[in-house]
């Protein structure tokens, strides 16, 4: 076997329990998206062009008719900010790989991707194969999964009736648990909660979630600031 | 199958914004510093938005979800497997539902 398909096959397995999990989430997704009136078709595209599973499923909380574009593509350009920092970040161990390949790689980033390349150059250099293993097969898996939940979700009927609504908070508070540092992470957290939902109620649009993540990173800086003093 | 044109155009501008976010960190951070506060604040960045997308819906939505919330967490801390805690959320949200409604 050559290095590459080693290397690939690696990638495969490290974020096989991660592309296990998420089957149902883009069924979830698929069936939230159909339920707003989106063919299988467009839901699949947008899987694969967007491939972003908060970004998409706060798109489709916010989608309605007529569907507004440019809300859309601005409160998800706000919920993906993240991503500038994650491939600051992973830009760090990329130097191992032709130039040419860094903004097909970052097309294709996502949060697992991300967090699974940054565990592997703390032991070994970054390559390409690997990057691969680690995210084609989701992109398949991720739009595949989706348009089926489309397919499927229009005979589904309303999701709130099995609680499917819920899914995705309950996604979120799964990873926010990786998170967890400690008391600061908690102050960080309660600062962004309430500020989030105070903004959600007095600030049209979707810029609550801009608000809350802002409030989260002063305290953080503010706790940091605390810490430095004797 | 059908394509809407203003969907097209909304998957399009969707699409763009998210490789402009992921274009952004190769280029735009490069040579900035990432130590000391200005890390601790970026560190924070990840939860902190995480935590405000679902805020409304588990802080202002009903008692039901913010008590479903608060046994997602419970489950989330004791680092059952992600789809198990999906379950759990979705499981106590539709009791809580049905008892609190």
């Amino acid at each position: 076997m050559t290095v590459m398909s080693r290397d690939f096959r690696q990638g495969f397995i490290d974020t096989l329990p991660v592309i296990i999990a998420a089957i149902p989430i883009g069924l979830l997704w698929g069936t939230l998206a159909a339920g707003k009136g989106l063919s299988p078709l467009e839901a699949g595209l947008m899987s694969a062009t967007v491939f972003a599973g908060a970004a998409q499923f706060v798109a489709i909380e916010l989608w309605r008719e007529p569907v507004p574009w440019l809300l859309l593509t601005v409160t998800v350009f706000i919920v993906n900010v993240r991503h500038i920092l994650m491939g600051a970040s992973l830009s760090r161990h990329m130097g191992q790989i032709a130039s040419r390949w860094h903004p097909v790689m970052m097309f294709m980033m996502a949060d697992e991707n991300w967090a699974f390349s940054e565990r592997r150059a703390l032991t070994s250099p970054l390559t390409l194969a690997y990057y691969a293993g680690l995210t084609l097969p989701m992109m398949v898996v991720w739009t595949t999964s989706s348009t089926i939940g489309a397919l499927v979700g229009r005979s589904l009927g309303d999701p709130a009736a099995f609680g499917f609504d819920f899914a995705f908070s309950a996604l979120f508070i799964g990873i926010l648990a990786g998170f967890w540092k400690g008391p600061r992470t908690g102050a960080v957290l309660g600062a962004s909660a309430i500020t989030a939902a105070l903004a959600k109620l007095y600030v049209p649009g979707a810029w609550y979630i801009v608000i809350g993540g802002m409030a989260g990173v002063a305290v953080a800086a503010i706790l940091y600031m605390e810490e430095e003093t004797p | 199958m059908s394509l809407d044109p203003i969907t097209l155009l909304a998957i399009f501008g969707m699409a763009l914004a998210t490789y402009a976010t992921r274009l952004g960190g190769l280029y735009l951070m490069r040579g900035v510093a990432m130590t000391g506060r200005i890390k601790t604040a970026l560190d924070a960045l990840p939860p902190a938005i995480l935590m405000a997308v679902i805020a409304p819906t588990i802080l202002a939505t009903g008692i039901a979800e913010t008590i479903a919330a608060a046994i997602t967490a419970s489950a989330a801390l004791l680092r059952l497997p992600l789809v198990a805690v999906i379950l759990t959320g979705v499981v106590s949200v539709v009791l809580l539902r049905m008892v609190l409604n």
